[in-house]
């Protein structure tokens, strides 16, 4: 059913196709929350433990309630809401018995309902049939690679504050600049990883 | 007559959802490999942007304001699942190009952003008209970049198969990769910031 091993998606994810430089998913949250170190920390984690939730329950919806009652046609419907309660209901479990965790993913939990990496995981999961091994590992090497990406754009930003910049790139022109060196790097892998 | 006009222009200008407010980022920078693939995902946004509007205006008495953003998102999500049946019934070779964006218009946040910020306190007509506006702004934005990109990553521009423009350069593959999409936007912006500052100085 899928040719590639299990490795080639977990590297293809993490910096072949790497969500945020290569994919364009998720940008809102990468030139939104990359102003420092910290934040961007926290909604990586947030966004890592999502995508695997979330990747876990889509694929269980997908399989078992959706193909066999031929409703495939619903799939973005259910997956929106899928991730919208599974959003609400990490929020309640982190809340009330993972406090310290809470407090520092707590912000960024209702910001991931509306990232289109999670919701770009779950249908590309969903294109390119993949099974659920493959999905789980899919899911968190896009996490991992999403991961990277912003703890890259996060460090270079915080220093790039001491930096005087002309007026008018200061700030999102900036911010875009920086990404497209990273995009170029990134790029690069095409060539050095032979999948 | 003149409020009309007047909402239509601001979806284009102040109001514009890349420039002005810095929204729809992903697909902006994903589909403009060339000028073809922005019509095609302005098109799929605009009639989901255009409907939601409508629906989410017409609706707005009767939607619980607790729970309004889950309602919204699951009117925008059944016209993306009509957008996304019928490219891929209808137009099979853009579906195939512009791939996981269509289902995705769904999280653009233009859409759900004019469902909150528009839609939810104005009349039908009035959102008709937000919608148009901020449609032709995305457009417009989409052409350009695609525009750019797809001329100096190719060195034609040829939408549908209607060669419009071609220019005798070395055609720098760069733009239409991944990296192109980011220095594009950073140009453009910077572009856009300038005559802000430079408006702002002349005191208008």
């Amino acid at each position: 059913m899928v040719e590639e091993s299990l490795l080639a998606v977990l590297i293809n994810g993490v910096f072949v196709k790497n969500f945020l430089l290569i994919q364009f998913l998720g940008l809102c949250s990468f030139v939104g929350v990359t102003k420092d170190l910290k934040s961007a920390t926290g909604m990586s984690g947030a966004v890592i433990f999502v995508m695997t939730m979330a990747a876990v329950a889509s694929f269980a919806i997908y399989t078992f309630i959706l193909v066999p009652l031929k409703l495939e046609f619903l799939t973005l419907i259910c997956f929106i809401v899928v991730i919208a309660s599974l959003v609400q209901l990490v929020e309640f479990v982190l809340r009330k018995h993972v406090t310290p965790l809470y407090r520092s993913l707590g912000i960024f939990l209702p910001l991931i309902t509306t990232n289109c990496a999670v919701l770009g995981v779950v249908m590309l999961n969903v294109m390119n049939e993949y099974p659920f091994i493959y999905s789980v590992v899919f899911a968190i090497a896009a996490g991992l690679g999403y991961m990277i990406a912003m703890l890259m754009m996060a460090s270079i930003r915080e220093r790039a504050e001491y930096v005087n910049v002309p007026g008018a790139i200061q700030g999102l022109p900036h911010a875009f600049l920086v990404a497209t060196m990273l995009s170029m790097a990134f790029v690069n892998y095409f060539k050095v990883i032979p999948l | 007559m003149s409020k009309i006009v007047d909402e239509y222009i601001r979806g284009i200008t102040t109001d514009n959802p890349v420039f002005g407010l810095v929204l729809g980022l992903c697909p902006l920078l994903a589909v403009t490999t060339s000028v073809e693939n922005g019509i095609g995902m302005a098109a799929g946004a605009a009639f989901v942007l255009i409907c939601s509007n409508m629906i989410v205006s017409a609706l707005r008495k009767q939607i619980p304001a607790a729970v309004r953003l889950p309602i919204f998102i699951i009117i925008i999500a059944t016209f993306v699942t009509i957008v996304d049946m019928s490219m891929e019934a209808f137009t099979p070779d853009m579906y195939t190009q512009l791939g996981v964006f269509i289902p995705l218009i769904v999280v653009n946040c233009i859409i759900i952003g004019r469902a909150e910020a528009y839609a939810n306190k104005n009349n039908v007509f009035y959102s008709l008209i937000d919608a148009l506006g901020s449609a032709t702004g995305f457009l417009l934005v989409l052409v350009l970049m695609g525009g750019i990109r797809e001329l100096l990553g190719t060195g034609a521009i040829a939408p549908f198969g209607h060669t419009l423009i071609t220019v005798p350069i070395n055609p720098a593959t760069f733009m239409i990769m991944p990296p192109g999409a980011f220095l594009t936007i950073a140009i453009l912006m910077a572009i856009v910031n300038y005559r802000k500052a430079k408006k702002l100085a002349r005191g208008d």
